[in-house]
């Protein structure tokens, strides 16, 4: 009875959840990083599929926001960023990947138990996206908690909203999406301009730390 | 479309924004903020008048007119002691005058979402609105350029993110159960519409998008579990922004709450919201009470107050009914106006004493008996001693709910005595120690402080029956 766009919309939030846990167990910074630009880029296709199965076109906008602003220009940009400051080879190890990955699988069963139950009344398609979305929203928030780096956490956050636009697409004729992920655009783009300076700023700081301790030690 | 009172309010705070971001020099500007606030006002107390109808965009009720009102006055009195607050940081260098510019944009762009927030007739455009208000504020708590403000700022944007994400899968939530019953497209989001249909939504739905947005605009009114970024937004922005974010936003986040507490109670089989909102109060509430003892900086002392105060009103409106709703409401009035004066005179202090350590402030009634005894009066009012309005309010939540639930509220009896406590221990050598510290002539503004004491004092005594009804319509309108 299941259509072929119902396996198809399945199969792309289905994606979605595995690669926010593979994002899970991500060491490095700048593989992190690459995984985020995926985690987009799954997200945009399957905006815009669900864009196609409910007839609805300015889904599409959210679709192309995603794939240009999230899958690429963001990660870029803070690609570049790592790289500056120089902790793109930086390993963090919070705690075990095991852990993290028994603490997903948890969070995931829970968002399936809680949703499946509770949309038994809606309309198929809607109440697995919702369930998978909220997966991934509860996905990112564990990130955002195990991870120290503040570029992880936003990597984090950022996640964790595309969760929120899988469910906002996958509810029928939700009006104001395509103004949320444009509001959420802006959102992320001053976290990372914020990283930016703040990081940047803490590293002159210690510039200027180190700049003073020669100092005083000439005037002793 | 005609302009009246309701885009009013919308209106004069995004024209001034705009204004306020290109003119120069800050004594100008400072006073336009003034008066932009103050026709902010005044359109918002001519609502009581004309009366408008909500269209489909804006809402106007019973409900939103408290807010309203309370919103747009404290911000007026805020503006006039920032004017005062900002000439001082001018002259001392800890601002340029383009971080002033900002400043002043920044802030009618806050009165604007806030407004914003409350009149919206749809709950899409209402989480845009508090969304905005958070990234102003955020904005605003950076402002000084330091390490622990920007700092303060990060936590505050990470966790207040977390809230607004949270929230608004609630929203969508909401979406989703009504969309069944009211059919697809942007009447399933507005309030007047959802509120009428609201019986006939599919409950679980409704359970489930209530957690999530008690956790997501709760995080925003700062209670106990989620509000880890309160004490660092107030302690490192600049003072008038800790008596907005104190005096305002918290209000405008529960506001927010209530509202989705009015749609689950129209529905008969979703669960009853009040316990969850009593816990989460009383948790706040007795959570910071302890808090206040450990306190160093001054400003973060008075933030954990804020956070009780926040538990003590969560918890009057979660025990419901048109009593308990009256005290809650009174009191969140009470609270505003009070917390306001005191970061009014802690503003000033600071200033003087170039330190918000507490340990540095010693002995104020003595070199400045003014803010002293002023700042005395406020906290005396803020810890709820009689007479003043705070007592009453307390008072009134405690009478109307003993009945239901006696354990419940000796628990809330006891945060209050702790809070009360930890207030008069750090008051005793703030205001009669012996003098410490500079003892630079003040240059403020009394008149807001002293406007808001009066008002509170004046509460305390009488209400006026005017008032008094009102308030009485809004309570029983909140169920």
């Amino acid at each position: 009875m299941h259509s072929i766009t119902f396996d198809i919309a399945h199969m792309l939030a289905g994606s979605l959840v595995l690669v926010s846990f593979i994002q899970l167990y991500q060491q490095r910074l700048s593989a992190l990083l690459n995984i985020f630009a995926l985690h987009a880029f799954v997200l945009a296709a399957s905006v815009a599929w669900q864009a196609y199965v409910q007839d609805a076109p300015h889904l599409y906008i959210t679709a192309v926001i995603a794939l240009i602003f999230k899958a690429l220009v963001i990660p870029l940009a803070l690609r570049r960023i790592v790289i500056r400051l120089g902790i793109h080879r930086e390993i963090e190890n919070v705690f075990g990947v095991g852990l993290a990955m028994l603490l997903g699988i948890g969070l995931v069963a829970l968002s399936m138990v809680v949703m499946l139950r509770v949309t038994s009344g809606a309309d198929p398609l809607a109440r697995e996206d919702l369930a998978f979305a909220l997966s991934v929203v509860l996905l990112g928030l564990l990130m955002m908690v195990t991870r120290r780096n503040a570029v992880s956490q936003v990597v984090g956050f950022m996640s964790l909203e595309n969760g929120l636009v899988l469910a906002a697409t996958g509810a029928k004729g939700m009006p104001l999406v395509v103004e949320i992920s444009i509001a959420f655009s802006v959102l992320i783009a001053f976290i990372v301009i914020g990283i930016f300076l703040f990081r940047i700023r803490e590293r002159f700081d210690t510039v200027d730390m180190q700049a003073m301790d020669r100092f005083r030690e000439e005037q002793r | 479309m005609t302009i009246g009172a309701l885009e009013g309010v919308l209106l004069i705070p995004a024209l001034s924004a705009g204004l306020l971001a290109v003119l120069p020099g800050y004594k100008l500007t400072s006073r336009l903020n003034m008066l932009a606030a103050f026709l902010t006002f005044a359109t918002a107390a001519s609502l009581f008048v004309v009366e408008p109808a909500s269209g489909r965009y804006l809402l106007v009720d019973d409900l939103n007119k408290v807010f309203i009102v309370l919103t747009t006055f404290v911000a007026f009195t805020t503006s006039a002691f920032s004017a005062s607050y900002i000439g001082h940081e001018i002259e001392t260098g800890r601002l340029k005058p383009a971080h002033v510019r900002f400043y002043h944009a920044m802030y009618q762009v806050l009165m604007f979402a806030m407004n914003l927030a409350l009149i919206a007739n749809n709950i899409g455009l209402m989480w845009v609105a508090i969304e905005l208000a958070t990234l102003t504020t955020v904005l605003m708590v950076g402002l000084y350029r330091t390490h622990e403000a920007l700092e303060a700022a990060w936590k505050y944007f990470i966790l207040g993110s977390v809230g607004i994400a949270l929230a608004l899968f609630g929203t969508i939530l909401v979406y989703m159960a009504a969309q069944p019953v009211i059919g697809e497209g942007p009447d399933a989001m507005v309030w007047t519409i959802l509120m009428t249909q609201a019986a006939r939504f599919d409950p679980d739905l409704l359970n489930v998008a209530f957690v999530f947005l008690l956790l997501g605009y709760g995080t925003k009114v700062g209670l106990a579990p989620l509000h880890a970024w309160l004490p660092d937004a107030h302690a490192e922005g600049p003072t008038p922004i800790s008596a907005v974010l104190s005096g305002l936003l918290l209000n405008v986040a529960l506001y927010a709450l209530l509202r989705f507490k009015m749609l689950l109670a129209l529905n008969p089989v979703a669960i009853a919201p009040g316990p969850l909102m009593v816990t989460m109060g009383l948790i706040s509430a007795v959570f910071a009470a302890f808090m206040l003892y450990s306190r160093r900086d001054i400003k973060r002392m008075f933030a954990y107050s804020s956070i009780e105060h926040m538990g003590i009103i969560v918890f009057a409106f979660g025990m419901g009914g048109p009593l308990a709703n009256f005290a809650g409401l009174l009191h969140m009035t009470m609270h505003s106006l009070t917390k306001s004066a005191i970061f009014f005179a802690v503003g000033h202090i600071a200033q003087i004493k170039g330190t918000q350590r507490i340990a540095d402030i010693s002995g104020l009634t003595v070199t400045h008996p003014v803010l002293g005894w002023g700042l005395v009066a406020g906290v005396v009012a803020i810890a709820g001693l009689p007479p003043m309005g705070i007592f009453m309010s307390e008072f009134l939540v405690v009478s109307s709910t003993f009945a239901r639930a006696p354990w419940l509220v000796l628990i809330l009896v006891i945060a209050i005595l702790v809070a009360l406590g930890g207030l008069f221990i750090k008051l005793n050598t703030i205001a009669f120690g012996d003098p410490r510290g500079s003892n630079a002539p003040a240059q403020a503004s009394y008149v807001p402080m002293f406007a808001h004491l009066a008002i509170v004092f004046a509460a305390g005594i009488y209400m006026p029956p005017a008032l008094v009804t009102g308030f009485q319509n809004v309570a029983r309108l909140l169920g």
